[in-house]
């Protein structure tokens, strides 16, 4: 290194010294500003992502079987009994089949909602904090206001004790139906689940489109009714494109969360994921990895999550490609 | 297609809808005839109603009461989309997530039942359209691809695809740089030409207005001021606002007086009025209408001289003048006449406008009434003569229209004032008579702030190395 600097040290002054401490603060300061950021991410980001890839290829790993010192090889075993786990292909089959109608269906609901509560003027304050309510709300608590609503209590095959929603069927001369108790079929479980998921999906996504809504200038909506455009197209043509990035957005998030369901069913069913005496009838992959985790199973659960983060990032890479040519930015 | 407006008037009630004071008046009892096929400039300040008079006449804005007229048709109700009109907006409001050739598509895919055509008439009317305003070559690109001028044109070409009765254009050259606007004029001019279309044109820009217009309508506060052809309206300003608001370089006005038919400003006669009555006026005096004399009647004090090739403008200062400098354009030839610091000026008559110092209106003199009778009877033949008579608008009832309460009324607003800055005080009045500069020192005082910054910023990193270095140590 000494040698290859052609000119002789010459001691710096310390104006010097100043000029050169100063370039390399200035060329590393921004490292430094990221440092605190960059050591609370390493921790609690990187280092767990790490850790579960270890204990997913560590054949039969198990916390307490490490805590006595035992070793465990490399291997995919974890990912096979995670996947030949009875209750694996429900749970996959459930959170797909509720990702797969809330997502679209939520989305839709809120644009036509935020361009209805865009449209009007009085009582629009209203009725979006109305809309924004089960934001704000927690939803373990208005799980079990749902299960009390489509709540049907029989005993001896007559109906004893009904929630509102079978009141108004009643009413309305239907017979009671059993949403959530113990003779409900998994329809009418599902169903409920849509209902509460949708409901509780909807208040962000209102907030996101209508933000975007009123970013559009008003200029594109006068000059297409100059050109004669119909509302239908207005809304098609106008409209849909230029909330793109938001509805792209909002769907991507969409299924992220979608795929993560569980608290919902929780708040419904309880821990058991299901109607009483139909345990993880309605079992997710997280209710999984949490039951698998329960149970000392912390290889196999490391397994499950890494399956559902591959599914998840699968999804959201063709929700970008797709995006990518249908979102006007 | 005519276009006929019959009083005309626009009020944009106020926020508090029971506060009558508050309310805006934007244009107010508009009568108008627009011959067909003619290019209208409706020329104004900003504020004065123009837009709102053109969105009226698009359909979306209602007006609150008089009537239009397309032709034979009052259209006073009818949705902008049933006007058959085409409107291009001041930033084009291209949909930015279409190909040109699907912008200017746009308007005939919204086409229903007999007027539906096939896609291939669609396509070849969108072409044609292309050709007409020279845009063919980008059809495939987004808006955001082309140059200013070239969206603009797009703008145009999908107003005129549907063959619009009236074409409407808000402010279409404000966007574009200078070159590009002149260019551009001229295109829209050409376009106007080759359709025929009834074109009314807003804009600010006097030049622009009277380069490409049949006619102009200058606005103010709502009120027509004067129609006419461009070069009348220049020649002929029935008041003192028309006068100021047309030429560049503006007008000259002084404060003077006729006495006995002749013209003093200050105390020198300036110029014989025969015909005119004795009373204090203001006197017009266009840039090119004085003439550099030895002994010429009005003396100024010269403080520059502007060589502008073929002209010359000699800037100079007069007592009485309204205006901060006097700007008159001569010929070269006549420089000789001028001494280092007074210039002399004999004036030309049909370049000198006298108005009342009271209503602001025109006083006619001498060879001027005659000029103006035959124009008027020129202009009343075809249909455009329009001049407002009676008391001017000023602007104290522009005040007046955006009056708005003083003290803030509700708890809320009054403990918000408690943590708004007031207005600072103004500043004594040795500046007053230079209104517009009184702002200058405050935008002045800015910068020099910010240039203290960077000195305390440098200090910083100085100290940091500082510490550095102890550490180094």
């Amino acid at each position: 290194m000494m040698e290859k600097t052609k000119q002789p040290k010459v001691p710096l002054t310390k104006a010097e010294k100043k000029i050169r401490a100063k370039a390399i603060f200035n060329r590393w300061k921004a490292w430094l500003y990221l440092l605190p950021a960059l050591a609370i991410l390493g921790l609690f980001t990187v280092w767990p992502i790490i850790n579960t890839l270890r204990i997913a290829f560590s054949n039969g790993y198990q916390g307490m079987l490490e805590v006595n010192g035992e070793t465990f090889t490399f291997g995919i075993e974890n990912f096979k009994t995670a996947i030949e786990v009875s209750g694996f292909g429900n749970a996959l089959g459930n959170t797909m089949l509720l990702t797969v109608i809330t997502v679209p269906v939520s989305t839709m609901l809120a644009l036509l909602i935020a361009v209805a509560l865009n449209s009007i003027k009085p009582l629009r304050r209203l009725l979006q904090t109305i809309f924004f309510l089960p934001y704000v709300t927690n939803g373990i608590a208005i799980g079990m206001v749902f299960m009390a609503m489509f709540n049907m209590i029989a005993i001896g095959g007559k109906a004893q004790s009904l929630g509102i929603i079978n009141g108004i069927i009643t009413a309305f001369g239907g017979s009671p139906i059993d949403w959530v108790g113990p003779n409900s079929s998994k329809v009418a479980n599902m169903a409920v689940l849509i209902l509460y998921i949708v409901w509780n999906a909807l208040p962000f996504k209102i907030l996101v489109l209508l933000g975007g809504l009123q970013g559009v200038n008003k200029q594109y909506y006068d000059a297409a009714r100059v050109d004669g455009a119909s509302r239908w197209r207005i809304f098609w043509r106008i409209t849909v494109p230029m909330l793109s990035p938001m509805i792209a957005y909002v769907v991507i998030t969409g299924f992220i969360g979608g795929f993560k369901e569980y608290t919902s069913i929780v708040g419904i069913f309880g821990e058991e994921m299901g109607p009483y005496m139909h345990a993880h009838r309605l079992d997710t992959m997280v209710g999984l990895i949490y039951d698998s985790l329960n149970g000392n199973f912390e290889g196999e659960a490391a397994a499950a999550s890494l399956i559902l983060f591959l599914i998840i990032f699968a999804v959201t890479m063709i929700n970008l490609y797709v995006s990518k040519k249908k979102v006007h930015y | 297609m005519k276009v006929v407006l019959e009083h005309l008037t626009k009020i944009f009630p106020s926020r508090n809808k029971k506060d009558k004071d508050a309310e805006v008046v934007a244009v107010n009892d508009f009568d108008l005839v627009i011959p067909d096929g003619k290019l209208i400039g409706l020329l104004g300040p900003s504020g004065c109603g123009k837009s709102t008079t053109l969105f009226m006449i698009s359909g979306l804005q209602a007006p609150s009461s008089g009537k239009i007229y397309f032709g034979d048709d009052e259209v006073t109700k009818l949705a902008p989309e049933n006007r058959g009109i085409g409107l291009v907006f001041q930033n084009y409001a291209l949909y930015p997530h279409m190909t040109v050739q699907q912008n200017i598509l746009f308007p005939l895919q919204n086409l229903k039942g007999p007027n539906r055509l096939s896609k291939e008439e669609m396509l070849k009317r969108a072409n044609d359209v292309a050709k007409l305003v020279q845009i063919d070559e980008f059809m495939n690109r987004k808006p955001s691809e082309l140059s200013g001028g070239q969206q603009q044109r797009v703008a145009i070409a999908r107003a005129l695809v549907k063959m619009p009765r009236v074409l409407l254009l808000d402010e279409p050259l404000s966007n574009l740089d200078a070159r590009l606007r002149l260019q551009t004029r001229e295109e829209i001019r050409r376009i106007q030409r080759d359709t025929q279309i009834t074109t009314i044109f807003v804009t600010h820009d006097q030049e622009e207005a009277m380069s490409i217009s049949d006619f102009i309508v200058v606005m103010k506060l709502g009120v027509i001021m004067q129609t006419g052809r461009p070069q009348w309206v220049y020649d002929d300003p029935a008041n003192l606002f028309v006068a100021k608001f047309l030429g560049t370089p503006p007008i000259n006005v002084f404060k003077g007086r006729v006495e006995g038919e002749k013209l003093y400003i200050g105390e020198e006669e300036v110029l014989g009025v025969p015909g005119a009555d004795d009373r204090e006026v203001y006197v017009g005096i266009r840039p090119e209408g004085f003439l550099l004399k030895k002994n010429g009647k009005l003396s100024c004090k010269v403080s520059g001289i502007d060589v502008m090739g073929r002209d010359v403008s000699v800037v100079s200062t007069n007592e009485n003048s309204l205006n901060p400098v006097v700007r008159s354009i001569i010929s070269s030839d006549e420089m000789g006449n001028i001494s280092s610091d007074e210039a002399r000026f004999d004036l030309k008559s049909h370049k000198v406008f006298l108005f009342d110092s009271e209503t602001e209106l025109r006083v006619y003199f001498g060879e001027q009434v005659a000029a103006h009778e035959k124009m008027v009877a020129e202009m009343k033949e075809a249909g455009q003569y329009y001049v407002h008579e009676g008391p001017l608008p000023r602007e104290a009832d522009d005040a007046d229209r955006h009056k708005t309460a003083e003290a803030p009324k509700g708890f809320f607003a009054k403990v918000k004032s408690l943590f708004t800055k007031k207005p600072k005080k103004e500043k004594p009045a040795e500046n007053a008579d230079m209104g517009s500069e009184n702002e200058a020192p405050a935008e002045g005082e800015v910068p020099a702030e910010n240039a203290e910054t960077p000195v305390e910023k440098s200090d910083t990193p100085a100290e940091n190395a500082e510490n550095h270095e102890g550490e180094a140590e």
